[in-house]
């Protein structure tokens, strides 16, 4: 039976299993390979995505668990002002290494400068605790989130 | 490929090759040229007629940087502006393009001169097409940003409008050109952003994990837990009966883990669907030789191998026993540390596609040349008919020298010609199918005489090996330091028995032997009443050189001496003593991959938890900071990678020759918390630009135990770091 879902704004309908994870639809299914598999564990954020506005792991969300819902992928998280600051800052840091977690990184960022305007550092870690960069970037993407503060 | 083309690239590269690893391609454009394309002057580089200029970029891109750096070193040298670049990945040839290797930190040292001398060479054609325009010598005439200028006239001509009488030129001598005074570089030196940035921020499809091809079917693949373990039987028919599945079917390894062993694949349009259908697949393996290998038995049997005499010595000179025997006191401790996994993020995974006796492969691999031969000898295909296209690679670190899923891949995609086929391993695939870096134990022994001064060294190494030889990344070399600085040493080496795959983990061998010599010298200094600077610094100053072995750039002192100073005056170390109960301050030094590095840790140790707050980082790795905002980000990212080895709670753990580890939770970084303030300098001294991939990893671990030492009377003599170890 068909799913329908909104991603990045545009009605989508897709005929598969709805115990897929919504990772492997997206990757699959609608072509939207931005969102990375990293352990499939929900223990890396390296597929976190929004759904409705909160950040989630797209590896242990089903698709099932997000009919009719909104989901933003890295591939449309620069269409609010937000996540225009926040990719103009990742750039202007020059944060990615070899760039595998950065859209993990980039979505668990865009949730938390939208929910919290101003993060302290204490409030960077809650948010971003969950995304795992092997690169260790780390450095830069709290200066990164720190400099796209409006 | 038309034998036409061949020939003539076979032709170019060894006239060029031979000329000093430069690589034109001069017929090529002038066929292209006629139809307006864009003109191909060398292997490297391409201009169009608007004056941008393209750039190959040949070297896997790890997160490094070599896709923006060598780039730079090209255009430098071309004397374009940085902003008419735009740089496209080339594919794997080592034919045409010279090394491409990821490894190692040699890409800085191997291409420094080669590779400007690509863009000079190509400067210099355009000058002398110009030279020959206007009927002028060609030396006095300038360049900058993309044109000719005869200062006498005052005319300028663009490069593009050079570009094809200059391809028509037999290319320069690389040996007559006279490459840039440094006074006047333009782009290195500058801080460049990575190329590909943008296009990670907005999640464009850059990674081998990425890549798709119409109608491309997805594998994954079962193996034996026990490494070496083979293929008897399995229940190949019910998988294949489920929904969705395309193929299931064996492959056999060649007993080697760098060519992957025996294993079942299954095939289907979604990897998740193929993934799912392994939990019915019931695979007998026949193991019995492999599942007596244990990590608890290897501790057992170096215990054992630690009292008694060892399999060979690496270095003895002097005299040891008598040294020993006469010393005023005499240190001893015992060190050890844990396999570990790479743990790339992006899992292992290659797309290949078999098709008319050839096979063309999409990989994320730091060392394509021996993927292709390990390929060639699997399919039994000559070499000429694999093509290897880079992707971007989701994290190296080392892991991606061995191309396994890439024979593994083409094995499979050659049983189903015609389909494209992408083999994905899973986190726990990925972890319990590495090159891991080796466990080791060292069984240290100083003397110091009556005065405190340092006289002989020992270290009992037990690691693991065959036939009296180190398995890959548990060597010692001669040139360990203190060897070469003292006259009484022996270090030897005994060996034990594994089926574990080992591989080079980033700063190999040098991640581990940092660790546990720097950490013994430290307390060698404390005995001696003393600091481990001091006592390097003292034992710097005997001697100018130490010689790491024919091939390689001897270490020299007085450089290890300036990034010794440098951290010192950096870090405050004179004024350590005032830290507050609980903190503390420890240092290492330590030479790699032809980089010299001293590093200082602030550590204050709470409730047996260790919080690192500032880390001082000197580095010499020459004359030139080629892009200094990447050098920046591998130090920090080499300091917390090193933090994460012996504070993340890192090991890989075997039981019955499996592996037990299977994702981040057993297996953990450091994440954002965890990250200290990185303060870093590079002394920059007279020699020619090293690689910083992987030289400001090592020192970081015994900086960290010494400051633990410092803020707690603790010693930290085996990895990783517990909380046990501070209680």
């Amino acid at each position: 039976m068909a799913i329908s879902l909104t991603v990045n704004g545009a009605k989508r309908q897709v005929e598969v299993d709805s115990a897929k994870p919504l990772l492997w639809v997206l990757r699959e299914d609608l072509d939207l390979v931005g969102t990375k598999f990293g352990c499939g564990a929900g223990l890396c954020g390296a597929c976190t995505v929004h759904v409705d506005g909160q950040a989630v792991r797209s590896c242990q969300t089903l698709l099932g668990d997000v009919k009719g819902a909104a989901i933003t992928t890295i591939e449309g998280a620069a269409a609010t002002d937000v996540g225009k600051r926040i990719a103009a800052s990742w750039i202007a840091q020059d944060v990615p290494q070899c760039g595998y977690c950065q859209a993990g990184q980039i979505m668990s960022a865009t949730a938390l400068l939208s929910q919290t305007p101003r993060p302290t550092d204490e409030d960077i870690d809650a948010a971003m605790i969950g995304n795992l960069c092997r690169c260790s970037t780390y450095v830069r993407i709290r200066a990164a989130i720190k400099a796209a503060v409006a | 490929m038309s034998a036409a083309t061949l020939s003539r690239r076979a032709f170019i590269s060894a006239s060029l090759i031979a000329g000093g690893g430069l690589l034109f391609d001069l017929t090529v454009p002038m066929a292209l040229a006629a139809d307006g394309s864009p003109v191909i002057l060398n292997a490297f580089i391409r201009i169009l007629p608007d004056n941008r200029v393209i750039i190959g970029a040949k070297n896997a891109e790890i997160g490094q940087g070599a896709k923006t750096m060598l780039p730079m070193l090209i255009a430098e040298e071309l004397d374009v502006d940085w902003a008419q670049v735009s740089i496209e990945q080339t594919h794997a040839d080592v034919k045409i393009f010279g090394g491409q290797s990821a490894g190692g930190s040699r890409t800085t040292p191997r291409e420094w001169l080669p590779t400007r001398q690509a863009g000079a060479a190509a400067r210099a054609m355009l000058v002398a097409a110009a030279a020959a325009q206007w009927g002028v010598a060609a030396d006095t005439l300038t360049t900058d940003s993309g044109k000719v200028t005869d200062p006498k006239t005052g005319k300028s001509i663009p490069y593009a409008a050079l570009a094809t009488a200059a391809a028509k030129l037999t290319p320069p001598d690389p040996a007559t050109l006279t490459l840039k005074d440094p006074a006047g570089f333009r782009i290195i030196g500058q801080s460049i952003g990575g190329v590909d940035t943008p296009a990670i921020v907005s999640g464009k499809p850059l990674f081998g994990i990425d890549f798709k091809l119409p109608d491309m079917l997805y594998a994954v693949l079962e193996t034996c837990p026990a490494f070496g373990g083979t293929f008897k039987s399995a229940n190949l028919d019910s998988v294949r009966a489920l929904p969705g599945i395309a193929h299931v079917l064996t492959i056999k390894g060649d007993g080697t883990p760098e060519s992957g062993f025996d294993g079942v694949a299954i095939l289907a349009k979604s990897w998740w669907t193929a993934n799912q259908a392994r939990e019915t697949l019931k695979v007998e393996w026949d193991d019995s030789a492999v599942t007596g290998f244990s990590t608890q038995d290897y501790a057992a049997q170096a215990a054992t191998r630690a009292k008694g005499k060892s399999d060979g010595d690496i270095v003895r000179t002097g005299n040891i026993d008598t040294v020993f025997a006469s010393a005023g006191k005499v240190v001893t401790a015992d060190y050890s540390y844990p396999f570990l996994a790479h743990a790339t993020l992006e899992p292992q995974n290659c797309t290949a596609l078999f098709k008319d006796g050839s096979i063309e492969i999409w990989a994320p691999t730091q060392n394509p040349e021996s993927g292709r031969g390990l390929v060639a000898k699997a399919l039994n295909l000559p070499p000429e008919k694999i093509r290897i296209n880079f992707t971007r690679i989701g994290g190296g670190f080392g892991r991606r020298l061995m191309n396994d899923y890439m024979v593994q891949a083409a094995l499979v995609a050659a049983q189903v010609p015609g389909v494209p086929v992408k083999l994905l391993f899973s986190r726990a695939d990925d972890m319990r199918r590495d090159f891991y870096r080796p466990a080791g134990w060292h069984g240290f022994r100083a003397a110091l005489d009556k005065s405190g001064a340092l006289t002989a060294f020992h270290d009992h190494f037990i690691t693991f090996g065959k036939d009296g030889k180190p398995v890959r990344s548990a060597e010692l070399s001669p040139g360990e330091l203190p060897a070469g600085l003292l006259d009484n040493v022996l270090l030897e080496q005994s060996f034990l028995a594994t089926n574990m795959p080992t591989g080079w983990l980033r700063a190999p061998g040098s991640n581990a032997l940092a660790f546990v010599y720097q950490a013994f010298m430290d307390e060698v200094a404390v005995a001696a009443g003393k600091d481990l600077p001091t006592l390097m610094l003292e034992l710097l100053s005997k001697t100018a050189q130490v010689s790491q072995g024919a091939n390689r750039p001897p270490f020299v002192t007085a450089r290890a001496k300036g990034v010794i100073e440098k951290a010192l005056a950096m870090s405050g170390w004179a004024n350590r003593k005032a830290l507050p109960k609980g903190q503390g301050k420890g240092f290492a030094f330590y030479y790699s991959h032809a980089g010299y590095f001293a590093e200082v840790l602030e550590v204050a140790v709470a409730d047996g938890v260790p919080k690192v707050k500032n880390v001082w980082v000197a580095g010499d790795v020459g004359s030139h900071i080629i892009n200094p905002i990447n050098a920046l980000h591998q130090v920090q990212g080499s300091v917390i990678e090193g933090l994460g080895q012996a504070l993340a709670g890192q090991v890989i753990t075997q039981v019955a020759g499996a592996i037990e580890q299977a994702n981040f939770d057993t297996h953990p970084l450091q994440r954002i918390p965890d990250t200290p303030t990185i303060h870093v300098e590079f002394v920059k001294t007279d020699y020619p630009p090293t690689g910083l991939g992987e030289p400001a990893l090592p020192p970081v671990i015994p900086a960290l135990v010494n400051a633990i030492h410092a803020a707690t009377g603790k010693r930290i003599r085996s990895l990783p770091v517990t909380a046990e170890m501070l209680a």
